[in-house]
């Protein structure tokens, strides 16, 4: 690596603004030729607009980017591609369907006579292009027919074989196996010797240290760090990611859970309200045991990406398990259907409230309604003054503020619209409530609210599994907390021990080698 | 996991030419049961009348495998059979150009508005099918009005020809074999392939989306323009109240020819087949003759229902778990 280079990509000052949120915020970053750049940060940090701005995506609103040492303005990805960004996303964003030799070769395909394409050489091409990242395959093969590693290096093939200068990977990791990340990182390091740029956003940790020579960062849309890798301690890191100052992890008070409630479980005779055991989904959770005692909150914690909702998910069938078994008050949950857990009283208050929770257009009265309407209704039939009942018991016990419980719910403020959400999973009395994010996006007053709301419900003997990448939230929330890091519980905390440095402690232990 | 890579080329082989293997098997029923069935005047019969649906649905393909659908194409044939007669009053080329460059503006227009403004291409086409269709029928007095062809040359072009097969029918063959290069040889072809089965990953891999669906339905509204041009040399006349429903056949034929519903997948030799295949089932269900031509559309039905069926366990076949 020469560090003496001018950087081939460089970000200076860059802001880009979205309605009611600033996504970047002068933020400066300089790629050096030959280097393995991690782009780290939680969720909403700004990764993911820094990168399209950077591949022409979005065009920023402040600030510039220059590139080969020219001011430059992407206009479309296709510009930036043309110019040697090329980017591979989480995804792959090939084309399924299509044969690996097209994939690879479309826009570029070698013609023949007529401007007819040449196919027998279009495959020799791509054999050969794909033996040089160590695939071998029948290149006439669809593409959907291959692994998901073999995908992605077909993948970044295409990238760096349209010339490119730069190359951006957004967690490439995320859905190969061992075998393959160990291609993928020779590959990326013969990208490195060759002096291209590589830009790697992940939050495997043990793959950054591996991997990456420099990291910036990013941090509520600004640089919180940037420097040489190997110098930063995994638990400098990590307290940089969450925003959290190391000398003084405090774990006083800005939350409204009542402090006092942390108390030794009553165990005797109780039975778990929820069981998990050795939930397993390939590529996203390995084996995940979770329990959750009446009247309890367990807090997940673990970086972005480390399969907390996917556990609460899994718990509710909404995500398709490969193995393990939930129990209910002791009883087998069917996994696979949220109908089946939904009538055994588990209830999910999901991640992203727009796009699995409320409906905008119907009104507070029908949304709170709508999942306990069963309960609600005779033959099938649904009784109004049942409804009206219900409704006007959570309106007032949430404080949900609404003109009318007729007011459609998406005039209402996101603080409200999650209280009509919690209503809703509530009205269906359940045994255990599962909270993914119930505070992201909602103002001061209304956090206060909702936490003290699962304080209340946890005294009244609800089990509750939070989660919540505010690590304060979390701390002050929960009675105890489980651990995890690439699908996988790797420390449990109880007691005294539930503190923000012990969280990030063990966040950051180093992996254990993985089985495979 | 994995589909082992025997069982994954079956599922292959079949999804691009299952149509022609049931074609081939009915065709040698039919020869067995039906003294009449395979003769070369039948046989001729069965090419010429499929011709018409041939030439819509080469276009169709195209419009489905890059992810969309258009039904204004049996309006636009009609369009293109009145506008070819009415302009052979001025002779050979004006019958020709002037349908072809009416019914290539609406598909233009078509193309334009569903790649430009992301309109839904049901939507737009279904328009386009009313449209046209209304205009035809206020011009044509509620279609009591036929135009005749007035030139001879043009309708030597849907009469005359060699063999005991008539024009259509090689001029069907030719632009066959212009898609199938087209489609798979050239890159627009590629690009065709690559915004029907990803659209967001075909853009960032370089894709002129919004120009490959032009082009896709330009085509389409110009095919289905000739395929009225021809029809209406063959007889001599434009009449306004044909095609009806015409896009449902050809959509049909198209996906029993293997071709994607959801696009991404598909062919010109399997939708050549689906079409001979639609033929063939009716000229069948002629010969058993007692039963009347609407059995055919519910052999077609049916068969469309197993293609679709037999696609989705196919397409499952293909993939990874």
């Amino acid at each position: 690596m020469s560090q003496s280079a001018a950087p081939v990509l460089e970000a200076r000052q860059i802001s880009k603004r979205f309605p009611g949120v600033v996504a970047l915020d002068g933020v400066s970053l300089a790629l050096l030729p030959g280097e393995v750049h991690a782009l780290v940060g939680e969720n909403g940090a700004g990764k993911s607009t820094l990168i399209k701005v950077f591949t022409g995506v979005h065009r920023p609103d402040g600030g510039e980017l220059i590139y080969n040492g020219a001011p430059a303005a992407f206009g479309t990805p296709l510009d930036a591609q043309r110019a040697g960004i090329s980017t591979i996303y989480q995804e792959v964003n090939l084309v399924p369907m299509m044969s690996v030799a097209r994939n690879l070769m479309l826009g570029r395909e070698p013609r023949g006579r007529l401007g007819v394409i040449d196919t027998a050489r279009m495959y020799g091409e791509a054999e050969r292009i794909l033996a040089g990242y160590g695939v071998v395959t029948d290149v006439r093969r669809p593409l959907r027919a291959l692994g998901m590693g073999v995908q992605q290096m077909v993948a970044l093939a295409r990238a760096v074989a349209i010339d490119a200068r730069v190359v951006i990977m957004d967690e490439p990791t995320s859905s190969l196996e061992p075998r393959e990340v160990e291609t993928l990182f020779s590959v990326i390091r013969k990208l490195r010797d060759d002096g291209i740029a590589v830009v790697y956003v992940s939050h495997r940790l043990d793959e950054l240290y591996e991997v990456c020579d420099r990291v910036t960062v990013l941090r509520d849309g600004r640089v919180a760090h940037t420097g040489p890798l190997a110098e930063l301690e995994r638990l400098k890191l990590i307290a940089l990611m969450l925003g959290r100052d190391l000398d003084e992890v405090r774990t006083g008070g800005l939350t409204r859970f009542s402090r006092d409630r942390r108390r030794a479980r009553e165990r005797d005779g109780a039975r778990p309200v929820v069981q998990a055991e050795g939930l397993t989904r390939r590529q996203v959770l390995h084996g995940v045991d979770v329990s959750v005692w009446p009247g309890e909150v367990v807090g997940l914690g673990g970086l972005l990406g480390a399969g907390r909702s996917e556990t609460a998910k899994g718990i509710v069938g909404a995500l398709p398990l490969d193995a393990g078994r939930v129990l209910v008050a002791g009883l087998p949950l069917r996994t696979g259907s949220t109908t089946a857990a939904i009538r055994a009283g588990v209830s999910l208050l999901p991640e992203d409230r727009k796009a699995e929770g409320i409906i905008p257009a119907l009104s507070v009265r029908e949304n709170i309604a709508l999942a306990a309407l069963p309960s609600l209704s005779r033959a099938g039939v649904v009784s109004d003054a049942k409804i009206d009942k219900v409704v006007e018991v959570f309106m007032r016990r949430l404080r949900i503020k609404a003109a009318s419980p007729h007011q459609p719910v998406q005039e209402l403020s996101g603080g409200n619209q999650q209280k009509v959400l919690l209503a809703r999973w509530l009205a269906i009395r359940p045994k255990i409530l599962l909270l993914d994010e119930p505070t992201r996006g909602i103002d001061v007053g209304a956090k206060a609210e909702v936490q003290a709301l699962v304080d209340e419900l946890a005294e009244e003997g609800l089990g509750v599994l939070l989660i919540s990448s505010d690590l304060e939230e979390l701390v002050e929330g929960a009675d105890r907390i489980l651990v995890l890091r690439e699908g996988a519980v790797v420390g449990e905390l109880s007691g005294d021990d539930v503190t923000e440095d012990k969280i990030m402690a063990s966040i950051a232990e180093r992996g254990a080698e993985s089985d495979g | 996991m994995t589909a082992t890579p025997g069982r994954e080329q079956v599922s292959r082989v079949l999804q691009q030419h299952g149509a022609l293997m049931v074609l081939a098997a009915l065709v040698i029923v039919g020869s067995v049961a039906f003294d009449s069935f395979a003769t070369a005047g039948n046989a001729a019969s069965v090419l010429v009348s499929s011709s018409f649906t041939a030439i819509i649905a080469v276009g169709m393909t195209f419009v489905i495998i890059s992810g969309g659908i258009d039904l204004s194409v049996g309006s636009l044939f009609v369009f293109g059979g009145v506008l070819a007669a009415y302009g052979s009053q001025y002779g050979l080329f004006v019958a020709l150009a002037l349908p072809l460059a009416a019914c290539g503006l609406v598909g233009l227009l078509q193309g334009l508005l569903i790649a430009r403004t992301g309109m839904a291409p049901f939507i737009v086409t279904l328009a386009g099918l009313l449209g046209v269709r209304g205009l035809m029928l206020a011009i044509s007095n509620e279609g009591a009005t036929t135009y005749l062809v007035k030139d001879s040359a043009f309708a030597r072009l849907g009469q005359g020809g060699v063999l005991g097969l008539t024009w259509p029918v090689y001029i069907t063959a030719l632009l066959a074999v212009a898609a199938m290069v087209l489609l798979q040889r050239t890159a627009f072809g590629q690009n065709v392939y690559a915004v029907g089965g990803n659209e967001q990953g075909a853009a960032l891999m370089g894709v002129p989306v919004a120009r490959t669906k032009v082009y896709v339905y330009l085509m389409s509204g110009l095919l289905a323009g000739l395929a009225g041009v021809l029809n209406a040399a063959r007889l001599s006349s434009g009449v306004t109240i044909l095609g009806i429903g015409l896009e449902l056949d050809v959509i049909a034929a198209v996906v029993i020819g293997g071709t994607l519903l959801t696009g991404g997948a598909g062919g010109i030799t399997g939708t050549i087949a689906g079409v001979l295949l639609l033929g063939v089932i009716q000229s069948l269900i002629n010969q058993v003759g007692n039963l009347t031509s609407a059995f055919q559309q519910v052999v077609s039905g049916l068969f469309l229902a197993l293609v679709v069926v037999a696609q989705r366990l196919l397409g499952r076949a293909q993939r990874l778990g």
